[in-house]
């Protein structure tokens, strides 16, 4: 039987889910390189860690044709508090995600041209989802979670029922979901999610001063959010996907053939 | 986890010093307490707090919980998502029995807040009305509406209870009411009974068919002993009867409402519904709110057809009567048409197999599936992407989540 917890989690303690987009389709064609990218998100993660020594981060990443774990700040392989220094994270964060790049590549099936290449975003949020529960079963005594998307694909509206029911759960257990948009146009999925979440979403404008974003932004934790002036959601595009028209055919016994004409 | 336990613990010191006065023998119920004594098998860690022994039953309640959910989600058909639900609450003076505690009225009173506010969750385009029987006739406690507050303020304070109960002026004043909304929406009704008897002014039979024609689904929840009317009416117009044991079952039972139920058949006809999107006002915009009638600053919604300001959504029009909705509302009933199939369960013949290379963790949340002494623990599979699930995770992704996290991370081609 472990010995009781000897920690006190704070009210700023934090577990951030980050979720990283790798999709090849968006990458090759950004302003920004994604080893950039990389750069200043693993300065922020580690900045993260040290705000406080019982901050965790978790990393998921986005693929095109699949989407793993592949890191977790509070899993065995990754504490190493010798001589005080902080734990080294870089190099198993990219060993993994390489090799997680690797397997999504040769998963790739020939696909029709003209398609949107948007990346498997709803997996990655249910995955995290079913993280955050588990740290929420874990006892009394857990951080704060919370989720930050780095998205730049464009949104898959195949994935529109999956993605709002993943919204609706976070929203029920109270887990805010962030969202950092990188792409050219705007992302309604994100903008619904952390309006609904009550996250923040922000479409930084230059993408070179990517880590000023995220830390003046994202690296906030949950109580400091009421002290701290965030940047407020404006419009939300609230549009329905054409969930029915591709649908209707699977599913045409089973609904109950409500249809909206909306009126806008 | 230990709700078997909880329960029997609840009423069991202090009534069985009351029966062995009252009478010698031991009835059957009783014999449970003072043969199996589950509370003997609970044990305190070093904080002081309770963790069971048994992690059989820790497993074997789970595994029931599963089955409940799965009972739920087992076939692909027609649900009425637009539902007009009255509750009728019986006020009669068998609802102040103290059996369940405090009271019968307090339980139900609790739960039914409890059942309101899941039901507008997972129901969001629907409305609930309230009915209270008291002293032989039934009044209408609250209109049919949307805003769970409302009804639940109007019925906390109204929990008086007398007299006897009438199960068909309940019946016919509801069945007046839901002949008034619009043939789209699924008209039920749901009975908290908790008399015994009914006092009717004629005959129920006749209301019943009436009901039945009405296309009114009735269930009724029973607190005290299952009745044949109560049994008759639910199997005549479709709905389900149960009788609750105690607190925590009907709740259970209680909440087994909220999420939709099937359509009937015959009367489920596919229709155009006209519904409205509004779009949110400015933020510093001055109008005359249509539900307060008076004027407010920014934060509404305006009524794409006639502009008129609505303070919450979602909500019908006070002006032209359209429905006014937005797209998370009608988003959130989505899991209901397309449900994810339940999880099978890894049998102990595939764990032991040595030539199957077993996953090591949850794909969900990466949690370990192996035991402490590193041999295969309880997991389930999702028969479509074949990944391994933990027994939490499967209760959460099908009771909260509605998506499998192994079938959204591969792609379709």
């Amino acid at each position: 039987m472990a010995s009781a917890p000897s920690k006190l989690y704070a009210d700023d303690v934090s577990l951030v889910v980050v979720l990283l987009d790798t999709n090849p389709f968006f990458w090759s064609s950004s302003s920004l390189s994604f080893s950039q990218f990389l750069s200043h998100v693993l300065a922020f993660l580690n900045a993260i860690l040290t705000l406080n020594q019982l901050n965790q981060v978790v990393v998921i990443a986005t693929g095109y044709n699949s989407c793993d774990y592949v890191f977790d700040s509070s899993s065995d392989l990754n504490r190493s508090f010798e001589n005080g220094r902080m734990p080294v994270m870089c190099s198993s964060l990219l060993q993994k995600l390489e090799e997680f790049l690797i397997k999504d590549e040769q998963l790739s099936k020939e696909e029709p041209e003209g398609k949107i290449k948007s990346s498997l975003f709803s997996g990655s949020l249910s995955m995290a989802l079913c993280y955050i529960q588990r740290v929420f079963r874990s006892g009394a005594l857990h951080p704060h979670p919370r989720i930050l998307c780095l998205q730049g694909s464009p949104d898959g509206p195949e994935q529109y029922v999956a993605i709002m029911n993943a919204i609706f759960s976070a929203q029920r257990s109270s887990v805010p979901i962030d969202s950092c948009y990188l792409g050219s146009q705007n992302s309604a999925f994100l903008q619904q999610a952390s309006y609904i979440t009550a996250g923040v979403h922000h479409k930084p404008q230059n993408l070179d001063g990517l880590f000023q974003y995220l830390m003046t932004i994202f690296a906030t934790d949950l109580h400091s959010r009421s002290f701290i002036h965030l940047p407020k959601p404006v419009g939300v595009d609230f549009r329905a996907s054409s969930v029915f028209g591709q649908a209707q055919s699977e599913a045409a016994s089973a609904s109950d053939k409500k249809r909206k004409t909306p009126e806008t | 986890m230990n709700n078997g336990a909880g329960r029997r613990i609840n009423g069991g010191a202090e009534e069985d010093d009351d029966e062995d006065d009252v009478n010698g023998d031991l009835d059957a119920w009783e014999r449970t307490y003072t043969d199996e004594r589950s509370w003997e098998s609970l044990q305190e860690d070093e904080l002081g707090m309770l963790r069971p022994i048994d992690n059989q039953a820790l497993y074997h309640s789970q595994y029931r919980r599963r089955l409940g959910s799965l009972s739920s989600t087992a076939a692909r058909i027609q649900k009425g998502l637009i539902r007009y639900l009255y509750i009728v609450i019986d006020l009669s003076r068998a609802a102040s029995e103290m059996d369940f505690r405090p009271s019968r009225i307090a339980v139900i009173a609790k739960h039914v807040e409890t059942f309101i506010r899941e039901f507008f969750y997972q129901n969001p385009l629907s409305q609930v009305g309230i009915v209270t029987i008291k002293d032989g006739v039934a009044h209408c406690l609250t209109d049919i509406g949307g805003s769970p507050e409302s009804h639940i303020n109007a019925l906390m304070k109204k929990l008086e209870c007398s007299g006897d109960s009438s199960l068909q002026n309940a019946l016919d004043l509801v069945d007046g009411y839901l002949n008034q909304i619009p043939s789209y929406g699924h008209r039920e009704v749901l009975i908290l009974y908790s008399a015994l008897s009914t006092c009717d002014p004629g005959d129920i039979m006749d209301t019943i068919q009436k009901c039945r024609k009405s296309k009114i689904r009735c269930s009724v929840i029973g607190l005290a002993a299952e009745m044949f009317i109560c049994k008759h009416l639910c199997q005549e117009t479709g709905g389900t009867y149960s009788v609750a044991l105690d607190e925590s079952h009907f709740k259970e039972l209680i909440l087994e409402h909220a999420p939709p139920p099937p359509a009937i058949a015959e009367f489920a006809v596919a229709n155009l519904i006209k519904m409205g999107f509004p779009q949110r006002a400015a933020e510093g915009s001055i109008s005359i709110c249509s539900c307060h009638k008076e004027a407010k600053v920014g934060a509404g919604y305006t009524c794409p057809r006639c502009k008129a300001r609505a303070c919450e959504l979602p909500t019908e029009c006070c002006v032209c009567g359209l429905t006014l909705v937005s797209s998370p509302h009608l988003a959130r009933s989505y899991h209901h048409l397309f449900p994810i199939a339940p999880f099978d369960e890894v049998t102990s013949s595939h764990l032991n197999n040595p030539n199957c290379k077993l996953q090591r963790n949850c794909f969900g949340c990466q949690q370990s599936l192996l035991d402490p002494g590193n041999k295969p623990g309880p997991a389930v599979v999702c028969p479509k992407c074949k990944r391994y699930f933990c027994l939490d995770c499967d209760i959460y992704i099908h009771e909260s989540l509605h998506n499998c996290p192994g079938c959204d991370s591969l792609r379709h081609s």
